[in-house]
């Protein structure tokens, strides 16, 4: 082969990949463009009995929407606000989105009528969110490092906001923190996965240090965190306050995958749910008895199910298309 | 002191110094297809966080499992790579494989959707491709370029090897601005669907243009397993080995260095990979000329005064400066530190391999320092765990020293007489 034919071919070749990169971007950004225009200004309210959820649908993808309670898998309301974490309690929203780029992102507060009223920048990607049952607290994890995949290692910090005094907590790591009741000090704290009680000083979250990966109870107000069990992630208070859903490592090992578990508070007693697919997201008590979580079905798109709370039955699809659901009560 | 001679080829022959003109052909073909390579590659490491944590909504744990998956598993394989290459003698093949399945990894990230372990996979295949492609590219590179000149080879190898990396996270923030969605799916999918258009021009780059070196057939028994172990029995090769290891082991991770950056000033997370393009602009513009200057005056003094400017990297991380001057010098430095060391050791350990087993030594050499270097990231957090950053960085500096100062023993030519 010759110099020319080479450069022939280089030429040819190389205009080809870009022409092909060219229009698969170009294709992207214009099904993109239909999803950002979804959805209806004032279509979605923190009302209840509803279930808000984030959008996987293609139309719609990342907007938040809501459908009834009692008819889960009837008509869809979709507003025309995107967020990659949505949650809703007692009238306040919480969503967390980027900001422009790839660069920064946000929380944004939501009314109850998803106008944001209130934007905190945060340092890292968003990953958990939560708001309190009154709607005066809200919570979020981030991963901290940012970092390329192939250095360094993952590390999450939770944050919470006091809609009352507009005090900002951005990481727990410096409360204190005790251990099977002893004080307890160690430079790789890991907070994430927060979960309010009815008293908005209290929440329960998982503290990792070491391979363990606690649940911790914590005070806002007394800035302390103290061990209740290990092997225990991503907790969810019910709203009766008796038990907590949770996801934990198989084994330990967060390799095999995660089960979801129902732990009484009283008794200490552990359920295993009916799900036995790996659930690696914060599940949300949908009622008392009843438990919702996401479950990736194929790449961008997630279903919302539903099992029993008590161990028995099955789970069922709730929502197909949706993620980080949340129970609107009233 | 003879230290201005150490490592230097003596070639009265009169050759301009400033001849780039007269690196063969290959080497710039070389560098280009590592140009293109690296902008595929870089694109997918930029957004590949983002990804995993908004746009597949990975949760703390599962993310560690996906970024420790490959972790030291490519050293072996590199090895592997780099004895085929010189077996069957084709390196450009070897390397070329290493190449494709990079590029086919990335259209793996588009296909196997949202399942972390299935990710790992894929990563860790992309990781292979590039273990197996950089001996036998690297041993192209010093058969390519006359020996008095391979600090300029490859000066101007991983220069135009850092403006891809440079370029990489550009293109991706475009493609991702171009979409119109920085955490949908479709961005990314267009992001990775580019990076292999990207890397498979790369691929074609290679095959058009990369000469293969190839030798006359050595006699049997020239590359055996036997001979490529007695490659280690050569003082030279020995020595360089563990000067190697010991330069690896005083090598903290930039993982590290941008997070003790950021502890320190709290940026935003967003500016993060920020901080590598930092690194790589003083890289892509210092390895050239670094390089021209270790075949001027040395490769050995050029080496470990690079190691040098990775001691003021850790001293400036110690010490009160903060602000943009405490990033502007930090991460100069560290571009420094790069350009004056990465190329340089393979210039250093090109003449010393015999030419039949030239891509296993080196093979041997890079594991050897990734190895090390894999050791020293491990023991350095679980120092910064136990004595704090402050201590950790401490001991960083020091163990640099003191990994220059044994380097200096190991590497400086004896001295045949005394005058």
């Amino acid at each position: 082969m010759n110099t020319r034919t080479r450069v022939l071919i280089a030429v040819t070749g190389v205009l080809t990949l870009a022409a092909a990169a060219v229009i698969y971007v170009g294709v992207a950004g214009a099904r993109n463009q239909d999803t950002a225009s979804a959805g209806t200004s004032g279509a979605v309210t923190l009302d209840g009995p509803r279930l808000l959820f984030r959008s996987t649908a293609d139309a719609d993808r990342g907007h938040v929407s809501s459908v009834a309670a009692a008819d889960p898998g009837g008509a869809r309301a979709v507003s025309n606000l995107s967020c990659s974490r949505v949650y809703a309690a007692g009238g306040t929203g919480i969503c967390l989105r980027p900001e422009s780029g790839l660069t920064t992102y946000q929380l944004a507060v939501l009314d109850g009528r998803l106008t944001v009223t209130q934007e905190i920048p945060l340092v890292g990607l968003p990953n958990r969110a939560r708001v309190s049952a009154d709607g005066r607290r809200l919570a979020w994890t981030v991963f901290v490092t940012g970092d390329s995949y192939n250095g360094g290692r993952f590390s999450t910090r939770a944050g919470t906001l006091d809609l009352t005094t507009d005090n900002v907590e951005g990481t727990l790591e410096d409360f204190a923190v005790t251990v099977d009741g002893k004080p307890y000090k160690a430079a790789d704290f890991n907070f994430w996965g927060v979960t309010f009680t009815r008293d908005p000083d209290r929440f329960y979250a998982t503290m990792s240090t070491g391979s363990h990966r606690y649940l911790v109870e914590g005070d806002a107000k007394a800035r302390t965190a103290r061990t209740v069990r290990d092997n225990v992630e991503c907790p969810s208070l019910s709203p009766d306050e008796t038990r907590i859903a949770y996801k934990s490592a198989i084994d330990g090992d967060p390799a095999k995958g995660w089960r979801v578990s129902v732990l009484d508070l009283a008794s200490g007693t552990v359920t295993p749910l009916a799900e036995t697919r790996s659930v690696d997201d914060q599940p949300a008590w949908l009622d008392d008895h009843t438990v919702g979580y996401a479950l990736p079905r194929t790449q961008g798109h997630s279903d919302v199910w539903a099992v029993p709370a008590d161990g028995t039955g099955a789970p069922r699809l709730l929502i197909p298309e949706a993620e980080s659901p949340a129970a609107l009560r009233s | 002191m003879y230290l201005s001679t150490i490592g230097r080829r003596e070639h009265p022959g009169g050759v301009s110094k400033k001849s780039f003109a007269l690196l063969g052909g290959n080497v710039f073909a070389l560098g280009t297809v590592s140009l293109v390579t690296d902008v595929s590659s870089e694109m997918v490491t930029a957004v590949l966080p983002v990804y995993l944590v908004l746009g597949l909504h990975l949760g703390p744990a599962a993310y560690g499992v996906v970024d420790g998956l490959y972790t030291g598993a490519t050293a072996l394989l590199r090895l592997v790579g780099g004895y085929v290459a010189d077996r069957v003698r084709r390196r450009k093949a070897v390397a070329g494989l290493g190449y494709a399945m990079s590029a086919v990894a990335k259209l793996g990230l588009v296909a196997v959707g949202s399942s972390a372990a299935a990710i790992g996979v894929v990563l860790t295949a992309d990781r292979t491709g590039k273990g197996l492609r950089t001996a036998p590219r690297d041993a192209l590179i010093t058969l390519s370029a006359p020996e008095h000149m391979l600090g300029r080879a490859f000066g101007v190898h991983r220069a135009m090897d850092s403006v891809g990396a440079f370029l990489g996270p550009l293109v991706a923030v475009a493609v991702l601005a171009f979409v119109g969605s920085s955490t949908g799916i479709e961005g990314f999918d267009a992001v990775f669907v580019t990076s292999f258009c990207i890397a498979a021009a790369g691929v074609l780059l290679l095959a058009l243009f990369v000469r293969d070196h190839r030798a006359p057939k050595p006699p049997s028994g020239t590359v055996s397993l036997r001979a490529a172990a007695g490659l280690l029995r050569g003082t030279g090769v020995r020595r360089l080995l563990i000067a190697a290891c010991v330069l690896g082991m005083a090598t903290i991770g930039d993982g590290f260095v941008y997070l003790l950056l950021q502890d320190k000033e709290d940026i935003a997370t967003g500016w993060f990979p920020l901080l590598a393009v930092g690194t790589n602009l003083g890289y892509l513009v210092l390895a050239a000329p670094l390089g021209a200057l270790a075949d001027r005056i040395g490769r050995l003094p050029v080496m470990l005064a690079g190691y040098g400017a990775l001691i003021a990297v850790y001293l400036l991380l110690l010490s009160p400066l903060t602000g943009w001057a405490l990033f502007a010098l930090t991460l100069g430095l560290y571009g420094v530190f790069y350009a004056a060391t990465d190329g340089v050791l393979m210039a250093l350990a090109g003449p010393l391999l015999p030419e039949a087993l030239r891509t296993t030594g080196i093979a041997i050499v890079q594991s050897g320092q990734a190895l090390a270097y894999f050791a020293s990231s491990v023991l350095f957090g679980l120092s910064w765990q136990f004595w704090g950053a402050t201590t950790a960085i401490a001991i960083a500096a020091g163990t640099v020293l003191a990994a220059v100062a044994a380097t200096f023993v190991l590497l400086a030519p004896r001295r045949k007489a005394r005058p």
